[in-house]
């Protein structure tokens, strides 16, 4: 239950008030704190930060915290969406727009529907909604759409196309953490479907990945073979792969999920995500990193880095970038040798960029440099904090899925067009220690 | 809309009352950025009265501009009540944008102005027949919030009317009217038969939600009974319903239906069994709110389920989506930690093979670090504790000092707890203290401290190390850590009366905690070697008995002395006993309290391990309160968890010291809790109206966790628990281990019965 909601830039002024109850009396804010969750008296305050931006739920009872944050994340994206960004910019030019909508997606301090694509049909970011008032007629089928069974699409007859096209796009992003010996501490891949539907009607979906079911067999447990299985890679033969866990939206019926593990499901219209998934077993790494780093006394650190693409030599990556950190008291760093791409110092970050735009697979470049430091007096080690990569392979999937079938029944059985594209990226979780 | 080519920047003339602090930038803010025709008028009487001439203005987009800059206005705190009487004429209109802004205002001030707000009822009553849904929705939401005693008695007609509305939308809108109507005059809700209608609708999957979010409403109201007709009761029918309605409707609405069916009693296990089996399927769900109260459900229908291939089934199936919420952003992440930090107190199993996802990442937050940390050592075996060690190395090298701190802290707890792990932390700890980096070496001596407490004589090779270290110590408990360690192995340490000479000399400057180790070490080291430190021990008795200003350190210094001189053998006896074995706990809550808070799963509760009591309300819990809730709640928690919830309440008067540490970090919770308790007369007393003899109440508290003690109290008891107490100080973390060993002369003392009777003579 949240009783108030509050926008506040850094210096703490408020942008957006809106008190849903009236249970409690004065706003305190509180710039720099640690712990996402504050509790002071009875009132406790909730608050994500995105970019120059507090957001900020307040309750005094004992609230459902996830729920809270949920609500605040579903709010930033509902405004990126609506505006394109999120900042003290944008929120004060549609500061009317964000009340109408902190209005309609909660109400008395409870959540109400938030599926971006209702809300945008009677929530709209021009102002001239005088203009193109929405008749008693539109307006209850929207009302309709928000409260029904399928809250998350417009009625089926509004819904027409010429072409009828589904677009499937499925994003990995690898997470990696290998030690300085070169072994693997952790690899997994937080993976999420994004489907663009542009289908005329009420479709049927049925939708099919290349998953190995292996989730809830054996008494052994999924989990158990799914961390042993980080040791023996390359075990299995089969091609199919071994999800640990999948997530949907809300339109699939997770029941039918349960009890076969097929994905059925009526799709929004436009942009969703259908689901996420996790993997952690026979991650493929697409870029293997070699570093080794030297200290050389007290005034040097050698770097000498090899990248290695693993995947096939049809693919590529691109925009590489490679974070290499140097302590905190260089003065400046010699790039001795640079194979492919470009490396730089950057004192403000202490550390060496090193870009890449392409990399083809199978290929192997390298990076060589020294930094200069001054000396310094203090006794701190350097914390030596891992290397970070950055980077973006079309059409590879770490985890090795691949989307066998998206079949739509629609009653007017029209033909359907399905697109499917992969990529495998890192997103800051690509690290190598050394 | 905006068009900014034509636009002057209109300059606001502010008063001399505007000295309110925030302002919109004027001109960088479109929507109260007006035409240029406006910046000629004089500005005669300030800003409202500008507002209030284009309020009233024959043009419709001056007047709708003019609202928005009252809601700017109204936003950045400036007070625009006056405007109300202006403002209330734009309210009948076309426009549902301007409509909403109107009511958006008059949610903020009807408050203050009630005589006027009745001014608005008419287009309120007109709007809630208007023939567009949305309209009727808003007009109904808006009326329930405005809390105008007079607004409500018009309320009544409407809302019956939206409730049976053939717009779900609106019937929807109406529903969670009803619970606002409730929150301010519940009377008015029970007479008007408002509640029946409700029960009718449930088979309406959007009333539904709306009915259990009126259960919550109603359950935060301070007088409520379990007979309230709030309270609505689930049958075996509306079970069903609810089961089906969990599939259909929004992922708010799948929170609230959980809720629910959380507060659900099963008649039997078969229908435990059925609701879990029903409820498993919302672990897929994408909203981790909806997969935390999923988890809540099953964890609370599972004590009623028998069948031990089920449980086995469903606990494996929770352990995925857990490990899932730890890809979410960073807030819901801490959530789910705190969460999984409760869950595995209670079912170890959940997650051990899953140790891996918990490493920290460079660039987590520290309250997301410090949270894994926990659980980490939480599932450390011998399966994975080398892997679990090298990581807290690593974390051991970075920056921050806190998580540094805590990463070592957690060697020392992995070493306590695994008994065949012990020698590779201490190896780790050597390299550590090796960086010679202070803070590092402190925390680490810290550390040992412990080790050595759980495995004496064994890593006495390590002493010369640690003792070359002296010099590097400046905090109080790495301080009172190394000397307890040269008085425990003083018969070892070649030149140990040398070493606490150092700290004899000093001893007026250190602080209690180090001058009461001190005092106890040299009394150890006399007692080890009586020939060569006669003269240090005759030292240290004299300065802390004459020059001391603490009166536990004099105190303790008298007792030595006496027992010194009455009977050396007696004194041996004391000081060098047997100390009792210290384990890393296996909950930092007691049982009654784990099994409250897992049934409150995500909520503020849980994020906080402690009960709802000590952080709603008005702060703490008083006597009344407190035995009204003991009436409502059945003997299941017995006086326990009373006791436990008024120590935690009195500390949430504290809350406001959340400073710099993670909101809940270093709270002592559980056992470490009631320990405060006795310190405040004010929390006897209460204990005393409890239960007829207060000793008994001490002894509970004080005794295990899991069962309070029987009733008979021997003084021993009493006095070797308040003797851990008085040495509370020194325990500072919750998941620290249980007895340190500041606290073990008294432990000491506890231990040796035989000289019971003397040391309480001594008194």
């Amino acid at each position: 239950m949240i009783s108030a909601f509050f926008i506040f830039n850094q210096k703490g002024e408020v942008l957006i008030s809106r008190l849903y109850r009236t249970d409690f009396k004065q706003v305190v804010s509180n710039p720099d704190v640690r712990s996402p969750i504050i509790t002071l008296g009875s009132t406790s305050f909730f608050h994500v930060r995105v970019n120059n931006l507090y957001v900020v739920c307040v309750t005094k009872t004992n609230a459902n915290a996830a729920l809270v944050f949920e609500f605040t994340y579903r709010f930033i994206n509902i405004c990126k969406s609506y505006f394109g960004k999120i900042d003290e910019e944008s929120i004060k030019n549609n500061f009317v727009v964000v009340y109408e909508l902190v209005d309609e997606i909660n109400d008395f301090g409870f959540p109400q529907n938030s599926e971006i694509d209702t809300l945008k049909t009677y929530i709209t970011t021009e102002s001239v909604v005088s203009s193109s008032q929405p008749s008693a007629e539109s307006s209850s089928r929207i009302t309709a759409q928000a409260t029904g069974a399928t809250s998350w699409r417009r009625n089926g007859d509004d819904v027409k196309y010429k072409k009828n096209e589904a677009f499937v796009d499925v994003v990995e992003v690898v997470n990696f953490m290998g030690s300085a010996k070169g072994t693997t501490l952790r690899a997994d891949v937080d993976g999420h479907i994004q489907m663009r539907a542009y289908l005329s009607g009420t479709p049927e979906c049925k939708f099919g990945l290349n998953d190995k079911l292996v989730i809830d067999r054996g008494a052994a447990g999924g989990s158990g073979a799914a961390s042993s299985g980080l040791g023996d890679r390359g075990g299995s033969s089969s091609d199919a792969v071994e999800l640990d866990d999948c997530q949907f939206h809300q339109c699939v019926r997770l029941n039918d999920f349960d009890a076969d593990r097929s994905i059925s499901f009526i799709p929004p219209d436009g942009e969703f995500e259908l689901m996420r998934y996790r993997a952690a077993s026979n991650i493929k790494l697409p870029i293997k990193v070699m570093p080794t780093v030297t200290e050389v006394g007290t005034t040097k650190v050698s770097y000498d880095l090899t990248l290695k693409t693993t995947f096939s030599p049809k693919l590529s990556a691109t925009n590489i970038i490679v974070r290499i950190p140097t302590p905190l008291n260089t003065t400046d760093v010699d790039v001795a040798n640079v194979t492919i791409g470009k490396a730089k110092y950057v004192p403000a970050e202490n550390v060496v960029v090193w870009k890449i735009p392409r990399l083809q697979g199978g290929q192997e470049s390298s990076f060589s440099g020294l930094a200069h430091l001054t000396s310094t007096t203090t006794r701190q080690v350097w914390a030596r904090p891992p290397i970070d990569v950055d980077f973006e392979v079309l059409m590879f999937t770490a985890s090795g899925l691949i989307v066998r079938f998206l079949k739509v029944f629609e009653k007017s059985n029209y033909n359907s067009i399905k697109w499917v594209r992969y990529l495998t990226k890192a997103n800051g979780g690509y690290q190598v220690r050394f | 809309m905006y068009d900014f080519s034509n636009a002057a920047y209109h300059k606001f003339s502010f008063d001399l009352d505007d000295g309110c602090a925030f302002y919109f930038d004027a001109g960088r803010h479109p929507s109260i950025q007006t035409q240029a025709s406006m910046s000629i008028r004089a500005p005669r009487k300030g800003e409202n009265y500008e507002l209030s001439v284009d309020l009233n203005s024959e043009y419709r987009d001056k007047r709708k501009d003019a609202i928005k800059r009252v809601i700017a206005s109204m936003t950045v705190g400036k007070d625009v009540s006056g405007l109300f009487p202006d403002v209330l004429k734009n309210m009948q209109t076309d426009d549902l944008e301007q409509k909403k802004l109107v009511y958006l205002y008059l949610m903020n001030y009807a408050k203050t102005q009630p005589e006027l707000v009745i001014l608005a009822v008419n287009t309120f009553v007109k709007d809630s027949d208007d023939p567009n849904p949305l309209v009727r929705a808003l007009a109904i939401r808006t009326m329930g919030v405005l809390r105008a005693e007079k607004i409500i008695d018009y309320l009544c007609d409407p809302l019956q009317k939206c409730l049976r509305d053939e717009n779900p939308y609106v019937r929807k809108t109406a529903a969670l009217c009803v619970a606002k109507l409730y929150d301010l005059k519940p009377e008015l809700v029970i007479d008007n038969g408002f509640l029946e209608q409700l029960h009718e609708m449930i088979a309406d999957t959007n009333t539904v939600a709306a009915l259990t979010d009126i259960h919550i409403a109603a359950s935060s109201q301070p007088s409520i009974s379990p007979s309230d007709p709030a309270l609505f009761p689930i049958s075996a029918s509306v079970l069903s319903k609810l089961l089906i309605a969990l599939n259909e409707c929004s992922e708010w609405g799948r929170v609230a239906i959980l809720n629910a069916l959380a507060r659900y009693e099963a008649q039997d296990d078969k229908e435990s069994e059925h609701i879990c089996e029903r409820v498993v399927p919302q672990f897929q769900h994408v909203n981790g709110s909806v997969v935390l109260a999923a988890v809540k459900v099953i964890m609370i229908h599972m004590r009623g389920v028998r069948r031990e291939d089920l449980i086995k089934q469903l606990v494996r199936k929770m352990a995925p989506p857990l490990v899932t919420l730890l890809s979410s952003p960073p807030e819901v992440q801490w959530v789910a930690l705190r969460n999984i930090n409760l869950l595995l107190q209670k079912r170890s199993d959940i997650l051990s093979n899953e140790m891996r996802v918990f490493f920290c990442k460079y660039n987590d937050p520290l309250y997301v670090k410090v949270e894994k940390l926990d659980i980490m050592v939480r599932l450390a075996g011998e399966n994975n504790v080398d892997a679990l060690l090298s990581e807290l190395k690593e974390y051991a090298s970075e920056v921050d000092v806190d998580f540094v701190r805590k990463s070592i802290k957690a060697i020392g707890q992995t070493a306590v707890k695994i008994d065949a792990a012990a020698e590779r932390c201490v190896h780790v700890l050597l390299e550590l203290i090796d960086t010679r980096v202070s803070y590092v070496v402190q925390e680490a001596v810290v550390v040992m401290k412990d080790i050595f407490r759980k495995y004496p004589s064994t890593y006495e090779g390590i002493i010369p190390t640690l003792c070359a270290n002296l010099d590097e110590l400046d905090e109080p408990e790495a301080k009172a850590s190394l000397i307890w360690i040269i008085g425990e192995y003083a018969n070892k340490i070649d030149n140990a009366d040398e070493l606490l000479g150092i700290f004899v000399d000093t001893f007026t400057e250190e602080s209690y905690p180090v001058q009461l180790q001190t005092l106890t070490a040299v009394v150890k080291l006399f007692l080890k070697k009586p020939d060569s430190s006669q003269g240090i021990v005759q030292r240290i008795l004299n300065t802390a008995t004459k020059d001391c200003d603490s009166p536990d350190v004099r105190d303790r210094a008298y007792i030595y002395w006496r027992l010194l001189s009455t009977d050396p053998g007696a004194a041996k006896a004391v000081v060098l006993a047997q100390k009792p074995p210290i384990s890393i706990p296996r909950t930092t809550v007691s049982p009654a309290l784990l099994e409250e808070l897992l049934g409150e799963i995500s909520s503020l509760a849980s994020v906080y391990h402690k009960p709802e009591e000590t952080f709603v309300g008005r702060g703490r819990v008083g006597a009344d309160s407190l035995q009204r809730k003991s009436d409502v709640l059945d003997d299941r928690f017995s006086t326990q968890k009373a006791l436990q919830t008024v120590a935690a309440g009195q500390q949430s008067e504290n809350l406001l010291d959340f400073d710099d540490a993670p909101a809940v970090d270093g709270r002592p919770s559980g056992l470490a809790a009631t320990e405060v308790l006795t310190h405040t007369p004010a929390a006897q007393n209460l204990l005393a109206g409890t239960s007829s003899n207060p000793l008994d109440d001490l002894v509970s508290i004080f005794g295990a966790p899991a069962t309070p003690a029987p009733p008979s109290a021997s003084p021993h008891d009493i006095f070797g628990s308040l003797g851990i107490n008085s040495a509370s100080p020194a325990i500072q973390s919750p998941t620290v281990i249980a007895t340190s060993p500041v606290a073990a002369p008294i432990h000491q003392q506890q231990n040796q019965q035989p000289q019971e009777e003397d040391l309480l003579g001594l008194f």
